[in-house]
């Protein structure tokens, strides 16, 4: 059994270390320089003077994970809400596997309905192709509602019931009540929530691909292509030869997803400290 | 604003947000299913696809999803089990034991796309298996044996304590307890846990591009030995599971039905995702019932 707990940590240190090491050989090598390669927003690695701006990626990505965090969020906390206090019978009888259902639908199949459905919706009521950052948050946003709503639904109904009970007995209404006790009791364990959708936000490749567009810019509108790290390497990894400076690029990149995976990890950590004084 | 009246606008706001998450899955899965089950048909199930004529099917990606399926659950269910049990029952609290639980979160946490690079890195080139189920199976492991740790080491822990002192009282060793007394009242959520993740393995893609490949060679289905090259059990092949023929079709897909393909193949994967909720729910129950005493499921 020490085998199995041993393994899983010889898994770990491996990956970070085969990671780290690719994706930092091209500024080993002197090839691109780290501030070029996060802050140059030019991605032209097959031109004459091929330069390896990532910005662009960096930011699409950063971009449709906190649209899609915004989006998400009051929709799930009202969900939360809405099993725990409005009708906790029916209410978490009805939502319940319907949150189940929403985050067991595989990610390629959420880019499918993205595609024949949200990107012609979006083409045909507002300006621009239909594919952008806009489809690509909104497909992200329900990919990420049952994750903050059920952290959040476990928060509410784990609160101490005579809280509620005195906010009541004081003559408060059920409103005055949520917003005054329940939701700043329980807002760091709702982060909990939706930091952990945003890591999930955040490291979502397909469905994010199949819909954003997968332009090598800045978009200057919502309804612009853009690319995310993620549909990046989706599309690179396979047409680019093994250790060229092009292929090195978007093991940088995978790098760059690594550590924000761990910065996630530690917001959680910090989160769910804060949250048991 | 009387606090009354906002008492009544916040509850229909938040009556309105909950039934909106409602009526999206509703029409999500509406959708998925009645575009698709139009295209289902036996033939669509078991034709292998067509590169660029209308009319192929999903034959071998679905068996390959399901073969890939079975090897991961082989090589995860042991080793979860087995860290799992260490977790909740042999572990010290102390500064490993803090560690291990920090790597089994950040190991579930990884994006699925950094799992498939690392197989690529580690198993696809530096062990040389190729694109092949093989590395595809051991690419999920690494994906769903943090799962199954925390599977099994969460059912352990559920087991009530007086249950573990019994045990004790009784002289049994540590051993015994954990295998005739915890494990069969553990197991029904364990094997919940398996079946629900499994569906998660099922509906995984990103991971699998990079190492199970994204092509299938011609299978011979009346070919059951394992190491011709052509026989669909041939471990050491490419296998393009269904969820990866999806991103392909929709991506790049050169057959006038891609669509249809697409709607098809989404709604097999989806009600094989049903399918595994289901048989969770049931399996549980069942297996409660066989291996304890009591009649009925809490």
């Amino acid at each position: 059994m020490s085998f199995c707990v041993l393994l899983l940590i010889v898994i770990i240190i491996s990956m970070v270390y085969f990671v780290a090491s690719k994706g930092v050989a091209n500024f080993v090598s002197g090839e691109v320089k780290v501030s070029e390669f996060l802050f140059g927003t030019k991605w032209s690695p097959e031109a004459d003077t091929p330069s390896y701006g990532a910005f662009p990626f960096i930011s699409g990505s950063f971009l449709v994970t906190l649209l899609a965090a915004l989006i998400a969020s009051p929709l799930s906390i009202c969900a939360a809400l809405f099993m725990t206090e409005i009708v906790p019978g029916w209410g978490k009888k009805l939502l319940q596997p319907v949150i189940e259902l929403l985050s067991g639908i595989p990610s390629v199949v959420y880019g499918f309905v993205g595609l024949s459905v949200i990107v012609p919706f979006l083409r045909d009521t507002l300006p621009g192709q239909g594919i952008g950052v806009a489809a690509g948050a909104l497909v992200l946003s329900v990919m990420i509602l049952p994750t903050i709503t059920s952290v959040a639904a476990d928060a509410l109904a784990s609160l101490p019931q005579n809280l509620k009970e005195s906010s009541f007995a004081l003559g408060a209404t059920r409103w005055q009540t949520i917003s005054r006790v329940i939701l700043p009791t329980t807002f760091p364990a709702i982060m909990t929530g939706v930091v952990l959708g945003m890591a999930r936000a955040f490291g979502e490749a397909l469905a994010v691909q199949m819909v954003i567009g997968n332009a090598p810019f800045v978009p200057h509108s919502l309804f612009e292509s853009a690319s995310t790290l993620t549909s990046v390497i989706t599309l690179g990894m396979g047409n680019t030869t093994m250790g060229s400076p092009q292929n090195n690029a978007l093991w940088s990149m995978a790098l760059v997803l690594m550590l924000m995976t761990f910065v996630f990890v530690l917001l959680v950590r910090m989160l769910e400290r804060r949250n048991k004084i | 604003m009387k606090p009354r009246t906002a008492n009544k606008i916040a509850t229909v706001v938040i009556v309105t947000f909950a039934l909106l998450i409602v009526a999206i899955l509703v029409s999500l899965l509406g959708y998925i299913l009645i575009r698709g089950m139009s295209h289902i048909s036996w033939d669509f199930l078991t034709s292998a696809p067509q590169k660029i004529r209308a009319g192929g099917g999903v034959g071998p990606q679905l068996f390959n999803s399901l073969f890939l399926l079975v090897l991961t659950l082989i090589i995860t269910v042991p080793l979860g089990l087995g860290a799992g049990i260490f977790m909740a029952e042999y572990a010290r609290p102390g500064k490993l034991t803090n560690f291990i639980r920090l790597v089994v979160e950040v190991l579930s946490s990884f994006p699925s796309i950094i799992v498939g690079l690392f197989g690529l890195l580690l198993i696809v080139n530096t062990f040389n298996l190729g694109f092949s189920l093989i590395s595809g199976a051991l690419a999920l492991t690494f994906f769903n044996l943090p799962l199954m740790v925390r599977i099994t080491e969460q059912a352990f822990r559920t087991v009530p304590k007086q249950q573990k002192e019994a045990g004790f009282a009784l002289g049994l060793s540590k051993w015994k307890i954990v295998t005739s007394v915890l494990l069969p009242v553990a197991l029904p959520t364990i094997i919940t846990g398996t079946i629900l993740s499994a569906g998660r393995v099922f509906g995984e893609a990103a991971a699998l591009m990079f190492t199970a490949g994204m092509s299938s060679p011609r299978l011979d289905f009346s070919n059951w030995n394992p190491l011709s090259p052509s026989s669909p059990l041939n471990p050491f092949r490419p296998a393009e599971t269904l969820a990866v023929h999806i991103w392909k079709v929709n991506s790049e897909g050169l057959a006038p039905d891609a669509l249809q393909i697409a709607a098809g193949a989404s709604a097999v994967l989806v009600l094989t995702v049903l399918i595994f909720n289901l048989a969770a729910r049931y399996f549980g129950r069942f297996i409660y019932r066989k291996l304890t005493a009591s009649k009925r499921m809490s």
